[in-house]
């Protein structure tokens, strides 16, 4: 399988001002082959958006490599980099302020194109008007304002202005939170709909173990900056084998009845630790119910326990 | 059968805009008993927030008007109570959580400070004893170090520990009844698993009714004895949770049931989707509000707001196909 997406041991730190080091994203690899997604979940603060950042260059990068199909996009710059521009874009997970109120739609939609120069100018209207009937909209919405949509519309309207330069990679970010369940299930079912339809391949992040199983191929999870575990969708929720890929799994709503007034069923203690002074062993190492003293010590590394499943930890 | 704590009937609020009157909440009727948690569902918009701020007495008056029914609580009503009985009320045995609890937490006064004025406000204490009891409540909560906590402003805690304070601030008056609207939205799964687990040892060792204000139905089957789904500022099912998820009798509480993606449905199936989207509260015609998404409608579901039908002991659902019968268990 070819890959399209290659990220390489990639870390984002960020200076907190007073002289420590924010490690929001440290050493994560991953590849995504065309036409398939990879979810990244993990909780607040465990470097899920910076990820989605570098790989968009809207983060800084301080150091580790990505490429997409061949173009090392984290290593070029100015012009070489808006040239390539066009084959990676992101939704956000705000419909509310990733559109411009002053703008109308199709206008939002244009701008892309009207930045990169795709296309001849007296084409690009015919082409806002084609991705509004792509993402399920009447095309003569595009002369309204954003404010005049209802969540799940704004979500379309993003989404077709990702698809305006018809990129390889789509980048979601957390792209349902903001939404009732009703009004998710439409675009979730829209964004899966234009994967089969194009053959786009799609980095997916959220916090919500049900969205993921439903979009994604393969799943990452993060905790404080890294990787933990990575396995294909099925697997992870079949035998998850990091303690904390267990504790996600065990505390996620669900209707079954055995979930029925269980309290939340809550495992885990404690928050995450700050990722300003990371501990010197296992990053889950405070909050992990099977910690031993060698945990405290020394950093797990990623490793293949069975065919397409790598865990980081010492006992799994 | 235990006296409910609170019994709200045939609540009715309108709010006046630029584009008429909006029925914000109609006919909304339900009752929570110590001890009880029920769980208020739906869209956003349908008027879950509404029904709070109306047991609270903090409707934004003008535009919105309590404009009929009833709000007992403990034999009260709190509609006929002027703002200064209210005032005692809240805080004290009615409490309420948010979903942010940034916005409700001062920033300029630590959490100790902040909690002892709320113990304080209701018991005569000495500022000492208060300060005391904040540290405790913190500790009841389940914050490590609540000594050092105490003295935290609230941007030094993490999102969790914030809604921890804004709980220890609401328990600590003892309330009979506590809201807590959306209060884990903003936090991790672990998280809410945490603050769920504390809210459930809540009610079973202090005997407090919670209201728990939500739009996921996971959180509805991890907490609820009760549900009531609203949809268009009415309550359009209610009954026993398990009745309601396993066998719910409103097209809309199926199709919101059915939506939701799940970690064991067959993830290469479509979700099923319930075309459209909410309405205006402004232009609501006189029949079943839904009925512009719903498969089964006829034209007889615009004629008139459909009554709750009987599906079962305290189960109810508001659809005249299910009168006929027509709607299949
Ligand atoms: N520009 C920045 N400057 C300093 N710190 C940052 C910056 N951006 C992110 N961080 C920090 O990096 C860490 C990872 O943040 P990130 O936004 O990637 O988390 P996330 O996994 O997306 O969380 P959430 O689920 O809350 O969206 C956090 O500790 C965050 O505070
Ligand atoms: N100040 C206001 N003026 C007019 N309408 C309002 C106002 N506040 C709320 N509403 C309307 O009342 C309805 C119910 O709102 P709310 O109870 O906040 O919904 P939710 O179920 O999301 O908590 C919504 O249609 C909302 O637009
Ligand atoms: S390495 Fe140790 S602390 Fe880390 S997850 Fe594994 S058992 Fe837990
Ligand atoms: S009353 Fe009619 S429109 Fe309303 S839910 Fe029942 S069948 Fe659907
Ligand atoms: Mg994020
Ligand atoms: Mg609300």
């Amino acid at each position: 399988m070819s890959q399209l997406l290659s990220v390489r041991d990639l870390r984002v730190h960020f200076p907190t001002g007073r002289g420590g080091t924010i490690h929001a994203v440290d050493g994560v690899s991953f590849d995504i082959p065309r036409g398939q997604t990879l979810g990244i979940v993990g909780e607040s603060g465990s470097g899920k958006t910076t990820t989605a950042l570098a790989v968009m260059r809207l983060a800084p990068i301080t150091s580790g490599k990505i490429d997409l199909d061949g173009i090392p996009i984290s290593r070029i710059e100015g012009q070489e980099l808006r040239r390539a521009r066009p084959r990676f874009q992101m939704v956000f997970q705000d419909p509310f302020s990733s559109l411009n109120p002053r703008d109308r739609v199709g206008r939002i939609i244009r701008q892309p194109m009207d930045l990169l120069g795709l296309l001849q100018p007296p084409q690009r209207d015919a082409r806002v008007e084609e991705l509004l009937a792509q993402v399920g909209l009447r095309p003569e919405l595009k002369s309204l304002y954003p404010h005049q949509f209802s969540g799940g519309q704004r979500q379309r309207i993003g989404l077709a202005r990702a698809l305006a330069t018809k990129p390889d990679l789509i980048v979601f970010d957390e792209p349902v939170s903001a939404l009732d369940v009703a009004v998710q299930a439409q675009v979730l079912n829209l964004i899966r709909r234009l994967q089969r339809e194009t053959g786009l391949t799609y980095l997916f992040i959220s916090h919500d173990l049900g969205v993921v199983r439903h979009v994604c191929d393969e799943i990452a999870v993060m905790y404080l900056g890294r990787i933990v575990e990575k396995a294909s969708a099925a697997r992870i929720f079949a035998s998850p084998r990091h303690p904390y890929t267990q504790a996600l799994i065990a505390a996620a709503p669900s209707l079954a009845p055995e979930h029925r007034r269980r309290g939340g069923g809550a495992r885990l203690q404690g928050d995450p630790p700050s990722p300003v002074n990371l501990p010197p062993g296992c990053p889950f190492a405070s909050r992990c119910p099977i910690a031993v003293n060698d945990c405290r010590s020394r950093v797990p590394t990623l490793r293949e326990l069975a065919p397409g499943q790598a865990v980081a930890c010492h006992l799994a | 059968m235990t006296e409910p704590v609170l019994d709200i009937r045939n609540l009715k609020v309108d709010f006046v805009t630029r584009r008429g009157v909006a029925h914000v909440l109609d006919d909304v009727s339900f009752s929570v008993a110590a001890g009880e948690l029920l769980a208020i569902v739906g869209e956003s918009g349908c008027g879950k927030s509404m029904t709070a701020l109306s047991i609270l007495g903090l409707i934004p008056s003008p535009p919105g008007r309590i404009v009929g029914g009833s709000i007992l609580f403990q034999g009260r009503d709190l509609t006929r109570l002027r703002q200064s009985e209210l005032r005692r009320i809240r805080g004290g045995d009615i409490a309420m959580i948010f979903q942010e609890p940034m916005t409700s937490l001062n920033p300029v006064f630590t959490c100790g400070e902040q909690i002892a004025e709320a113990v304080r406000l209701h018991q005569k204490v000495s500022p000492r004893a208060a300060l005391a009891r904040a540290v405790e409540m913190l500790r009841a909560v389940g914050i490590p170090e609540p000594e050092l906590r105490a003295r935290a402003y609230p941007h030094q805690l993490s999102g969790g520990m914030r809604q921890r304070v804004m709980i220890a601030m609401a328990l600590s008056c003892e309330p009979r009844l506590l809201i807590a609207d959306e209060p884990t939205t903003a936090l991790d799964v672990t998280v809410q698993a945490q603050i769920f687990a504390l809210l459930d040892e809540l009610r079973q060792k202090t005997g407090t009714a919670i209201i728990l204000i939500t739009h996921d139905m996971g959180a509805v089957a991890e907490m609820a004895d009760k549900v009531a789904v609203m949809y268009a500022g009415r309550i359009i099912e209610r009954g026993p949770a398990d009745a309601v998820l396993d066998n719910p009798g409103h097209p809309y509480t199926r199709g919101l049931l059915a939506s939701i993606p799940r970690i064991d449905a067959d993830p290469d199936a479509d979700l099923p989707e319930i075309p459209g989207i909410v309405p205006a509260l402004t232009d609501l015609g006189r029949g079943c509000a839904f009925a512009p998404r719903c498969a089964l409608a006829v034209p007889a579901c615009n004629a008139a707001q459909p009554h709750h039908v009987a599906m079962s002991r305290d189960h109810s659902a508001a659809c005249i196909r299910l009168q006929a019968n027509e709607v299949s268990a």
